[in-house]
Protein backbone atom coordinates (compact mmCIF):
# COMPACT_ATOMS: atom_id res chain seq x y z
CA UNK A 1 0.00 0.00 0.00
CA UNK A 2 1.38 3.57 -1.00
CA UNK A 3 -0.09 6.42 1.44
CA UNK A 4 0.46 10.55 0.59
CA UNK A 5 0.60 12.14 3.91
CA UNK A 6 0.18 16.03 3.09
CA UNK A 7 1.67 18.27 6.03
CA UNK A 8 4.48 17.23 8.59
CA UNK A 9 3.56 18.78 11.71
CA UNK A 10 3.11 16.31 14.74
CA UNK A 11 0.22 14.41 13.38
CA UNK A 12 1.65 13.92 10.24
CA UNK A 13 5.27 13.12 10.91
CA UNK A 14 3.73 10.52 13.77
CA UNK A 15 1.43 9.06 11.07
CA UNK A 16 4.61 8.58 8.63
CA UNK A 17 6.80 7.08 11.02
CA UNK A 18 4.07 4.34 11.93
CA UNK A 19 3.12 3.43 8.48
CA UNK A 20 6.60 3.23 7.93
CA UNK A 21 7.17 0.79 11.14
CA UNK A 22 4.51 -1.31 9.44
CA UNK A 23 6.49 -1.61 6.21
CA UNK A 24 4.14 0.70 4.13
CA UNK A 25 5.47 2.66 1.19
CA UNK A 26 5.01 6.21 2.71
CA UNK A 27 5.47 10.20 1.05
CA UNK A 28 5.05 12.98 3.36
CA UNK A 29 4.52 16.38 1.88
CA UNK A 30 5.42 19.75 3.84
CA UNK A 31 5.77 22.83 2.22
CA UNK A 32 7.70 24.81 5.02
CA UNK A 33 11.08 24.46 4.68
CA UNK A 34 12.76 24.59 7.73
CA UNK A 35 10.28 22.10 8.89
CA UNK A 36 10.58 19.90 6.01
CA UNK A 37 15.05 19.66 6.67
CA UNK A 38 14.30 18.84 10.61
CA UNK A 39 11.90 16.38 9.25
CA UNK A 40 14.37 14.84 6.51
CA UNK A 41 17.13 14.50 8.78
CA UNK A 42 15.07 11.56 9.91
CA UNK A 43 12.86 10.27 6.97
CA UNK A 44 15.13 10.92 4.79
CA UNK A 45 13.71 10.04 1.17
CA UNK A 46 10.40 9.58 2.61
CA UNK A 47 9.83 13.34 2.91
CA UNK A 48 9.26 15.88 -0.09
CA UNK A 49 9.27 19.85 0.03
CA UNK A 50 6.64 21.19 -1.57
CA UNK A 51 2.83 22.40 -1.55
CA UNK A 52 0.30 19.54 -1.66
CA UNK A 53 -2.01 22.02 -3.09
CA UNK A 54 -0.06 21.87 -6.04
CA UNK A 55 -1.20 19.49 -8.59
CA UNK A 56 2.41 18.55 -9.72
CA UNK A 57 3.60 18.34 -6.27
CA UNK A 58 1.23 15.57 -5.71
CA UNK A 59 2.44 14.11 -8.95
CA UNK A 60 5.65 14.31 -8.38
CA UNK A 61 4.89 12.23 -4.83
CA UNK A 62 3.18 9.56 -7.58
CA UNK A 63 -0.35 10.44 -6.47
CA UNK A 64 -1.38 8.78 -9.61
CA UNK A 65 -0.24 5.35 -8.30
CA UNK A 66 -1.36 6.07 -4.65
CA UNK A 67 -3.65 4.03 -2.63
CA UNK A 68 -4.39 6.61 0.34
CA UNK A 69 -4.42 10.31 0.77
CA UNK A 70 -3.82 11.83 4.15
CA UNK A 71 -4.13 15.26 4.52
CA UNK A 72 -3.30 16.63 7.87
CA UNK A 73 -2.43 20.57 7.32
CA UNK A 74 -3.16 23.04 10.14
CA UNK A 75 -5.31 24.46 6.84
CA UNK A 76 -8.80 23.41 6.42
CA UNK A 77 -8.75 24.80 3.26
CA UNK A 78 -5.72 23.02 2.49
CA UNK A 79 -6.97 19.36 3.42
CA UNK A 80 -10.30 19.82 1.63
CA UNK A 81 -8.82 20.69 -1.76
CA UNK A 82 -5.86 17.98 -1.54
CA UNK A 83 -8.85 15.47 -0.69
CA UNK A 84 -10.93 16.62 -3.15
CA UNK A 85 -8.51 17.12 -5.88
CA UNK A 86 -7.38 13.13 -5.10
CA UNK A 87 -10.56 11.96 -5.26
CA UNK A 88 -11.85 13.95 -8.20
CA UNK A 89 -8.88 14.17 -10.49
CA UNK A 90 -6.81 11.38 -9.71
CA UNK A 91 -9.85 8.74 -8.81
CA UNK A 92 -8.29 7.52 -5.53
CA UNK A 93 -11.24 5.77 -3.38
CA UNK A 94 -9.47 6.16 0.08
CA UNK A 95 -8.81 9.42 1.74
CA UNK A 96 -8.50 11.01 5.14
CA UNK A 97 -8.70 14.38 6.22
CA UNK A 98 -7.87 16.32 9.16
CA UNK A 99 -10.68 18.60 10.73
CA UNK A 100 -8.63 21.83 12.74
CA UNK A 101 -11.82 23.77 13.27
CA UNK A 102 -14.69 21.46 14.09
CA UNK A 103 -17.03 24.08 12.32
CA UNK A 104 -15.53 23.82 9.20
CA UNK A 105 -16.74 19.82 9.19
CA UNK A 106 -19.62 21.17 6.63
CA UNK A 107 -17.43 22.15 4.22
CA UNK A 108 -15.62 19.14 4.45
CA UNK A 109 -18.85 16.91 3.78
CA UNK A 110 -20.58 19.37 1.23
CA UNK A 111 -17.56 18.56 -0.77
CA UNK A 112 -17.81 14.86 -0.67
CA UNK A 113 -14.50 15.00 1.83
CA UNK A 114 -15.43 12.07 3.86
CA UNK A 115 -13.72 10.40 6.74
CA UNK A 116 -13.22 13.75 8.15
CA UNK A 117 -11.25 13.49 11.42
CA UNK A 118 -11.71 16.50 14.37
CA UNK A 119 -9.07 16.19 17.33
CA UNK A 120 -11.14 18.29 18.93
CA UNK A 121 -14.48 16.30 18.39
CA UNK A 122 -12.07 13.23 19.52
CA UNK A 123 -10.80 14.70 22.74
CA UNK A 124 -14.24 15.95 23.51
CA UNK A 125 -15.78 12.36 23.18
CA UNK A 126 -13.33 10.75 25.42
CA UNK A 127 -14.22 13.11 27.62
CA UNK A 128 -18.03 12.09 27.39
CA UNK A 129 -16.59 8.39 27.92
CA UNK A 130 -14.56 9.21 31.00
CA UNK A 131 -17.70 11.55 32.38
CA UNK A 132 -20.88 10.50 30.82
CA UNK A 133 -23.33 12.97 31.22
CA UNK A 134 -26.71 10.80 29.94
CA UNK A 135 -24.93 7.80 30.79
CA UNK A 136 -24.65 7.36 26.84
CA UNK A 137 -21.31 7.46 24.95
CA UNK A 138 -21.39 7.40 21.22
CA UNK A 139 -18.53 5.68 20.09
CA UNK A 140 -19.05 5.46 16.20
CA UNK A 141 -20.90 6.69 13.67
CA UNK A 142 -21.03 5.46 10.09
CA UNK A 143 -22.35 8.07 8.48
CA UNK A 144 -22.47 6.93 5.22
CA UNK A 145 -24.21 3.53 6.10
CA UNK A 146 -26.65 5.43 8.44
CA UNK A 147 -25.52 3.73 11.81
CA UNK A 148 -24.13 3.81 15.02
CA UNK A 149 -22.59 2.34 18.05
CA UNK A 150 -23.33 3.86 21.33
CA UNK A 151 -22.10 2.43 24.88
CA UNK A 152 -24.71 2.77 27.78
CA UNK A 153 -23.96 2.12 31.38
CA UNK A 154 -27.12 -0.79 32.95
CA UNK A 155 -28.35 1.19 35.75
CA UNK A 156 -29.34 0.07 39.09
CA UNK A 157 -33.48 -1.09 38.87
CA UNK A 158 -32.95 -0.69 35.32
CA UNK A 159 -35.70 -2.67 33.36
CA UNK A 160 -33.09 -4.38 31.65
CA UNK A 161 -31.07 -5.42 34.38
CA UNK A 162 -31.78 -9.02 35.52
CA UNK A 163 -33.01 -9.73 32.06
CA UNK A 164 -31.98 -11.91 29.23
CA UNK A 165 -30.95 -10.16 26.38
CA UNK A 166 -33.91 -11.87 24.41
CA UNK A 167 -36.18 -10.28 27.09
CA UNK A 168 -34.85 -6.74 27.00
CA UNK A 169 -37.25 -4.36 24.95
CA UNK A 170 -35.81 -2.24 22.03
CA UNK A 171 -36.93 -1.23 18.82
CA UNK A 172 -36.68 -2.82 15.56
CA UNK A 173 -32.90 -1.30 14.19
CA UNK A 174 -30.83 -1.76 17.32
CA UNK A 175 -29.09 -4.64 18.78
CA UNK A 176 -26.97 -5.67 21.85
CA UNK A 177 -23.50 -6.40 20.74
CA UNK A 178 -21.38 -6.70 23.66
CA UNK A 179 -21.11 -6.43 27.37
CA UNK A 180 -18.41 -5.28 28.96
CA UNK A 181 -18.34 -6.67 33.18
CA UNK A 182 -15.27 -6.48 35.52
CA UNK A 183 -13.01 -5.34 33.04
CA UNK A 184 -13.88 -8.02 30.38
CA UNK A 185 -16.32 -7.73 27.49
CA UNK A 186 -18.01 -10.67 25.63
CA UNK A 187 -20.49 -11.33 23.15
CA UNK A 188 -23.80 -11.89 23.99
CA UNK A 189 -25.73 -14.61 23.27
CA UNK A 190 -29.77 -14.62 23.37
CA UNK A 191 -30.17 -16.24 26.92
CA UNK A 192 -26.95 -14.08 28.12
CA UNK A 193 -28.41 -11.88 31.47
CA UNK A 194 -27.31 -8.52 31.89
CA UNK A 195 -26.34 -7.23 34.89
CA UNK A 196 -26.85 -3.55 36.67
CA UNK A 197 -23.17 -2.12 36.33
CA UNK A 198 -22.87 -3.61 32.94
CA UNK A 199 -21.31 -1.63 30.03
CA UNK A 200 -23.26 -2.80 27.10
CA UNK A 201 -22.87 -1.33 23.70
CA UNK A 202 -25.31 -1.04 21.27
CA UNK A 203 -25.50 -0.83 17.09
CA UNK A 204 -28.83 0.87 15.89
CA UNK A 205 -29.89 3.63 13.20
CA UNK A 206 -29.66 6.75 14.52
CA UNK A 207 -32.44 8.44 16.07
CA UNK A 208 -33.56 5.75 18.06
CA UNK A 209 -31.42 6.68 21.47
CA UNK A 210 -34.54 7.71 22.63
CA UNK A 211 -36.00 4.63 22.79
CA UNK A 212 -33.19 2.97 23.87
CA UNK A 213 -31.81 4.76 27.04
CA UNK A 214 -35.15 4.16 29.48
CA UNK A 215 -34.02 0.17 29.33
CA UNK A 216 -30.80 0.91 31.04
CA UNK A 217 -31.35 3.73 33.31
CA UNK A 218 -32.00 3.67 36.84
CA UNK A 219 -35.40 3.74 37.93
CA UNK A 220 -35.78 7.19 39.27
CA UNK A 221 -34.12 8.47 35.38
CA UNK A 222 -36.62 6.22 33.30
CA UNK A 223 -39.61 7.21 35.86
CA UNK A 224 -38.28 11.13 35.28
CA UNK A 225 -37.90 10.62 31.35
CA UNK A 226 -41.31 9.99 31.53
CA UNK B 1 -27.88 42.73 -9.14
CA UNK B 2 -26.50 41.90 -5.70
CA UNK B 3 -22.84 41.40 -5.88
CA UNK B 4 -20.74 39.76 -2.76
CA UNK B 5 -17.25 40.38 -2.88
CA UNK B 6 -14.70 38.04 -0.44
CA UNK B 7 -11.18 40.15 0.30
CA UNK B 8 -11.22 43.66 -0.49
CA UNK B 9 -7.28 43.52 -1.52
CA UNK B 10 -6.29 45.45 -4.14
CA UNK B 11 -8.67 43.27 -6.83
CA UNK B 12 -11.97 42.83 -4.19
CA UNK B 13 -11.86 46.62 -3.65
CA UNK B 14 -11.14 48.02 -7.01
CA UNK B 15 -14.11 45.43 -8.39
CA UNK B 16 -16.32 46.41 -5.68
CA UNK B 17 -16.10 50.11 -6.07
CA UNK B 18 -16.54 49.49 -9.80
CA UNK B 19 -19.86 47.78 -9.54
CA UNK B 20 -21.35 49.82 -6.78
CA UNK B 21 -20.43 53.37 -9.63
CA UNK B 22 -22.31 51.10 -12.22
CA UNK B 23 -25.57 50.93 -9.91
CA UNK B 24 -25.27 47.66 -8.41
CA UNK B 25 -25.51 46.50 -4.68
CA UNK B 26 -22.38 45.49 -3.45
CA UNK B 27 -21.44 43.78 -0.31
CA UNK B 28 -18.03 43.35 0.55
CA UNK B 29 -16.38 40.55 2.96
CA UNK B 30 -12.92 40.78 4.98
CA UNK B 31 -11.06 39.28 7.95
CA UNK B 32 -9.37 42.10 8.23
CA UNK B 33 -11.48 45.30 9.45
CA UNK B 34 -8.23 48.07 8.05
CA UNK B 35 -8.98 46.60 4.57
CA UNK B 36 -12.29 49.19 4.74
CA UNK B 37 -9.69 51.45 4.13
CA UNK B 38 -9.06 50.71 0.52
CA UNK B 39 -12.72 51.22 -0.36
CA UNK B 40 -13.07 54.45 1.08
CA UNK B 41 -9.55 55.50 -1.12
CA UNK B 42 -10.14 58.24 -3.57
CA UNK B 43 -13.57 58.42 -2.96
CA UNK B 44 -15.53 61.81 -2.27
CA UNK B 45 -17.81 59.92 0.20
CA UNK B 46 -17.31 56.96 2.91
CA UNK B 47 -17.87 53.30 1.38
CA UNK B 48 -21.12 53.22 3.47
CA UNK B 49 -22.51 56.20 2.75
CA UNK B 50 -22.06 55.21 -1.16
CA UNK B 51 -24.52 52.78 -0.48
CA UNK B 52 -21.67 49.53 0.17
CA UNK B 53 -21.69 47.12 2.81
CA UNK B 54 -19.09 45.68 4.46
CA UNK B 55 -18.68 42.60 6.72
CA UNK B 56 -15.93 41.71 9.00
CA UNK B 57 -15.76 37.92 9.05
CA UNK B 58 -13.39 35.05 8.27
CA UNK B 59 -13.92 33.47 4.56
CA UNK B 60 -15.38 30.36 5.94
CA UNK B 61 -17.55 31.05 8.46
CA UNK B 62 -21.11 30.55 6.95
CA UNK B 63 -22.54 33.20 9.58
CA UNK B 64 -20.74 35.82 8.60
CA UNK B 65 -21.42 34.57 4.44
CA UNK B 66 -24.92 35.13 5.74
CA UNK B 67 -24.96 38.22 7.30
CA UNK B 68 -22.83 39.86 4.45
CA UNK B 69 -25.87 38.59 2.01
CA UNK B 70 -24.75 35.56 0.21
CA UNK B 71 -28.13 34.11 0.32
CA UNK B 72 -29.31 36.74 -1.85
CA UNK B 73 -25.93 37.38 -4.02
CA UNK B 74 -26.39 37.02 -7.87
CA UNK B 75 -22.85 37.01 -7.85
CA UNK B 76 -20.22 35.68 -6.01
CA UNK B 77 -16.41 36.85 -6.44
CA UNK B 78 -13.61 34.97 -4.27
CA UNK B 79 -10.99 37.33 -4.24
CA UNK B 80 -9.15 36.78 -1.16
CA UNK B 81 -5.50 36.80 -1.12
CA UNK B 82 -5.54 32.98 -0.79
CA UNK B 83 -6.28 30.31 -3.69
CA UNK B 84 -6.95 27.22 -1.26
CA UNK B 85 -9.84 29.87 0.75
CA UNK B 86 -11.18 31.58 -2.16
CA UNK B 87 -11.62 27.70 -3.51
CA UNK B 88 -13.63 26.10 -0.81
CA UNK B 89 -15.71 29.71 -0.74
CA UNK B 90 -16.41 29.44 -3.95
CA UNK B 91 -18.28 26.03 -3.83
CA UNK B 92 -19.96 26.71 -0.61
CA UNK B 93 -21.48 29.45 -3.10
CA UNK B 94 -22.25 27.12 -5.92
CA UNK B 95 -23.40 24.12 -4.04
CA UNK B 96 -24.89 25.38 -0.67
CA UNK B 97 -26.30 28.75 -1.69
CA UNK B 98 -26.95 28.44 -5.22
CA UNK B 99 -25.61 31.33 -6.07
CA UNK B 100 -26.23 31.87 -10.32
CA UNK B 101 -22.74 32.75 -10.78
CA UNK B 102 -19.49 32.26 -8.82
CA UNK B 103 -15.77 33.67 -9.95
CA UNK B 104 -13.08 32.58 -8.62
CA UNK B 105 -9.31 34.26 -8.21
CA UNK B 106 -6.83 31.41 -8.36
CA UNK B 107 -3.16 32.04 -8.62
CA UNK B 108 -2.03 28.83 -9.30
CA UNK B 109 -2.42 27.67 -12.72
CA UNK B 110 -2.67 24.30 -12.92
CA UNK B 111 -5.60 24.26 -10.30
CA UNK B 112 -7.26 27.11 -12.40
CA UNK B 113 -7.50 25.42 -15.31
CA UNK B 114 -8.73 21.88 -13.51
CA UNK B 115 -11.44 23.91 -11.14
CA UNK B 116 -12.54 25.71 -14.89
CA UNK B 117 -13.22 22.13 -16.24
CA UNK B 118 -15.29 21.37 -13.47
CA UNK B 119 -17.78 24.33 -13.95
CA UNK B 120 -16.08 27.24 -11.66
CA UNK B 121 -15.21 30.25 -13.59
CA UNK B 122 -11.91 31.09 -12.65
CA UNK B 123 -9.69 33.90 -12.65
CA UNK B 124 -5.79 33.06 -13.01
CA UNK B 125 -3.62 36.33 -12.98
CA UNK B 126 -0.80 34.51 -13.02
CA UNK B 127 -1.75 33.13 -16.63
CA UNK B 128 -2.87 36.23 -17.68
CA UNK B 129 0.78 37.60 -16.93
CA UNK B 130 2.49 34.64 -18.27
CA UNK B 131 0.91 34.81 -21.85
CA UNK B 132 1.10 38.57 -21.81
CA UNK B 133 4.82 38.65 -20.71
CA UNK B 134 5.52 35.66 -23.54
CA UNK B 135 3.66 38.13 -26.25
CA UNK B 136 5.75 40.63 -25.55
CA UNK B 137 8.68 39.07 -24.67
CA UNK B 138 8.88 37.06 -28.53
CA UNK B 139 7.28 40.22 -29.93
CA UNK B 140 9.71 40.67 -33.18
Amino acid sequence: MYVIIAGAGKVGWNLARELIAKDREVTLIESDHRRYRVVEEELEHAVQYGDATELWVLERAGIQRADLVIAVTGDDEDNILICQVAKEKYGLERIVARVNNPRNLQHFKLLGVQPAVSATDLILRLIEHEVPEYGLVQLLALEEEHLEIIELEVGQGAPAAGRRVQDVVLPDGSLIISVLRNGAGFVPKADSVIEAGDQVLLILDPGLEGDITPQFADNGTALSDG
Amino acid sequence: MFILIVGAGRVGSAVAKRALEAGHEVSVLDSDPLSHERLDKDQSTSWEDAGGRFTVAQALEVDGLVEAGIEQADVFLAATSGDNTNLVIAQLAQRRFKVPRVVVRVADPGRAAWYAEQGLLTICPTQIAIDQAEREALAS
